[in-house]
């Protein structure tokens, strides 16, 4: 399988392979190593879960102290609130329109630093520096090289005779400058992913390939991408699940205002809004509980595909 | 499937860089090209690595300038005066930078602390020992992974403000301890231990105590590595969840603090672009100092859900 389960030649052999896996010999005591970490999990995580389920039928506000039982109606009322619309079908182009290029760029990316070229710490480097970066830093960055007066992106693009584009201002290009800085901040992660996996495959398929004649091309498209299915599919998942979740770099990127005609406002921008501007956070909660179920769906739907993939 | 690479050399830790293996993966040789090919392989690397360089370029420069030069159009790459290192301090020289790096500091390093601890400790639970109902609250951890956080912001504010914990360090950092795919990808590693060192040790007479401490982790000393990574890189760099809870700048992370820069400092892009690089720095340090466990570290933590 991988290199260090294949056993070296001349090694004395061990007489029995080590039986792995838990030990039941006085195995006691165990739930004693798991109480703190559910403590904190219970507290922070499903009790704030519950606790925001049951905000979602209230008519809650964080500026008055009372709160009123209304059933089903923020959900009724979110259904109709044609903003939630809106702010999701952002949110989807965004995932669609960054999850294509950080997916090819970053297998691209990884195919050719695994080809042998020489200085394996310098191009691993430059492409995963930016996932290091503070998502602040980031965007400051980006906002200085989008500037339409002294903006980098624009005199280089006025200097090789084309147009210049309103970055921060078009209402056409607002969200495409958000998946432009995202795609170059975070493809490093998917780049190491398929880097990994790439080092996993075995060197004697390429070698028995070699010794049949397979070319380059052939051995890419026989060998490296078929192999490659599995990670392709986690990156995939990985990346749509990540994306769905943009908040962060277009909320620094174009603060309340939601970029240039409210055009990059992703619905946890709008979830966000609802509850710490507007305080309504019945709303919010209301609203949040519905995108949850969204992404458990996609993800089922994922998993489901993926099986039948791989049987 | 891959991280099977990662249990298999537990032993051989972070200690010995081995130079050779670093210089190029194992079989690949780019001599396999012919002299065409791999002048187009280079020429796309080095296109991509430029594209990829271009804006921490900018940045850099930009911020080593005299203000008045930071506007000048057409672009300068070397502007007439020269360059000065009076963006970075006037930065410093201000203050609160130094007090978010401090606070991103102090709460970063103990949320990775506890977060490892509680994490591994969990993981040893639920792989090594068996209680009633472990199954059940297993399950539970795994379903945390498809929580996202940013759903739990308006109940976990409400939480704190309650618990009177808006405006703390432990407001901060309590909320950030719990990260359920560590326990799984510890879990795993776990499972591969063999069981004779441990049964041995408990011929010998040691508690669960005594094996979790002196047995399982000290053989985990590269996945406790790798997971201590991606924590501290996943918490230095959390933006919504400090932005939420601190409204004193005294209290404000590095990420936080950074976005009142902007509005401070105003059109001065010299002195933005110097904070934005020495928020940036320390991570990109830790990197060159741990690439191998950083590599790692993503390959296991990103590969665990398979």
């Amino acid at each position: 399988m991988s290199a260090g389960t294949v056993a070296a030649p001349g090694r004395v052999e061990q007489p029995t392979a080590p039986r792995r896996g838990p030990s039941l010999v006085g195995g006691r005591g165990g739930i004693w190593f798991v109480l703190p970490f559910m403590a904190v999990y219970a507290a922070f995580v499903l009790w704030p879960l519950l606790y925001g389920l049951g905000l979602s039928f209230f008519d809650t506000s964080l500026v008055r102290a009372e709160s009123r039982f209304v059933g089903f109606d923020n959900y009724v009322r979110l259904f109709a609130d044609s903003e939630v619309w809106r702010t999701l079908g952002i949110t989807v182009l965004f995932t669609i329109g960054s999850t294509i290029p950080l997916v090819v760029i970053a297998l691209v990316m990884a195919l050719l630093v695994q080809t042998g070229v020489r200085g394996q710490w310098f191009w691993r480097f430059v492409y995963f520096a930016p996932f290091l970066l503070p998502v602040a830093t980031v965007v400051l960055i980006w906002q200085w090289l989008f500037s339409g007066d002294y903006g980098l992106i624009n005199a280089a693009l006025t200097g090789i005779g084309l147009p210049e584009v309103g970055w921060l201002t078009d209402p056409a290009v607002g969200l495409w400058s958000v998946v432009l800085l995202t795609v170059w901040w975070t493809i490093g992660f998917n780049f190491l992913l398929y880097l990994a996996a790439l080092q996993a495959i075995p060197a004697q398929l390429y070698e028995a390939a070699e010794i049949d004649g397979a070319g380059g091309w052939r051995r890419l498209f026989g060998i490296t991408l078929p192999l490659l299915n599995r990670t392709t599919g986690l990156v995939i998942v990985l990346q749509v699940l990540a994306s769905l979740k943009l908040f962060d770099q277009a909320y620094i990127l174009y603060r309340a205002n939601g970029g240039p005609g409210g055009s990059a406002t992703p619905i946890l921008q709008y979830v966000y809004d609802t509850g710490f501007t507007d305080y309504r956070l019945g709303y919010a909660s209301a609203i949040s509980y519905v995108f949850f179920v969204l992404i458990i769906l996609i993800a089922l739907v994922q998993a489901r595909l993926s099986r039948r993939s791989e049987s | 499937m891959t991280t099977a690479n990662t249990t298999a050399d537990p032993a051989t830790a972070p200690v010995l860089p081995r130079a050779r293996r670093s210089r190029a993966p194992e079989g690949a040789d780019i001599r396999r090209y012919t002299p065409l090919a791999r002048a187009g392989l280079i020429t796309a690397l080095a296109v991509l690595a430029v594209l990829w360089l271009a804006p921490l370029f900018w940045a850099v420069v930009t911020s080593l300038k005299h203000e008045a030069d930071t506007t000048v159009v057409p672009l300068e790459v070397v502007p007439d005066r020269g360059f000065t290192l009076q963006a970075y301090a006037s930065v410093l020289a201000d203050g609160n930078l130094v007090t978010w790096f401090f606070n991103s500091t102090l709460v970063t390093v103990v949320i990775t602390v506890l977060t490892v601890a509680l994490s591994a400790a969990a993981a040893y639970g639920f792989s090594r020992t068996r209680f009633r109902g472990r199954n059940a609250l297993f399950a539970l951890t795994i379903a945390g992974i498809m929580v996202p956080p940013q759903i739990l912001i308006v109940p976990l504010y409400r939480q704190m403000l309650a618990m009177g914990l808006a405006d703390t360090y432990a407001g901060i950092i309590l909320p950030q301890l719990v990260l359920p795919a560590m326990v799984f990808i510890l879990k795993k590693f776990f499972d591969g231990i063999p069981r004779e060192l441990e049964e041995a040790a408990r011929v010998d007479g040691a508690g669960q105590l005594r094996i979790f401490l002196q047995i399982v982790l000290p053989l985990s000393r590269s996945i406790l590595a790798a997971v201590s990574i991606f924590v501290f890189i996943h918490a230095w760099n959390n933006f919504l969840w400090p932005f939420i809870i601190t409204s004193d700048p005294g209290l404000m992370t590095l990420p936080v603090g950074l976005v009142q820069v902007q509005s401070a400092f105003g059109v001065r892009y010299a002195q933005v672009m110097a904070s934005a690089i020495l928020a940036g720095l320390p991570l990109i340090v830790v990197f060159m100092l741990f690439q191998r466990q950083i590599i790692r570290g993503v390959a296991t933590t990103g590969l665990g859900g398979t």
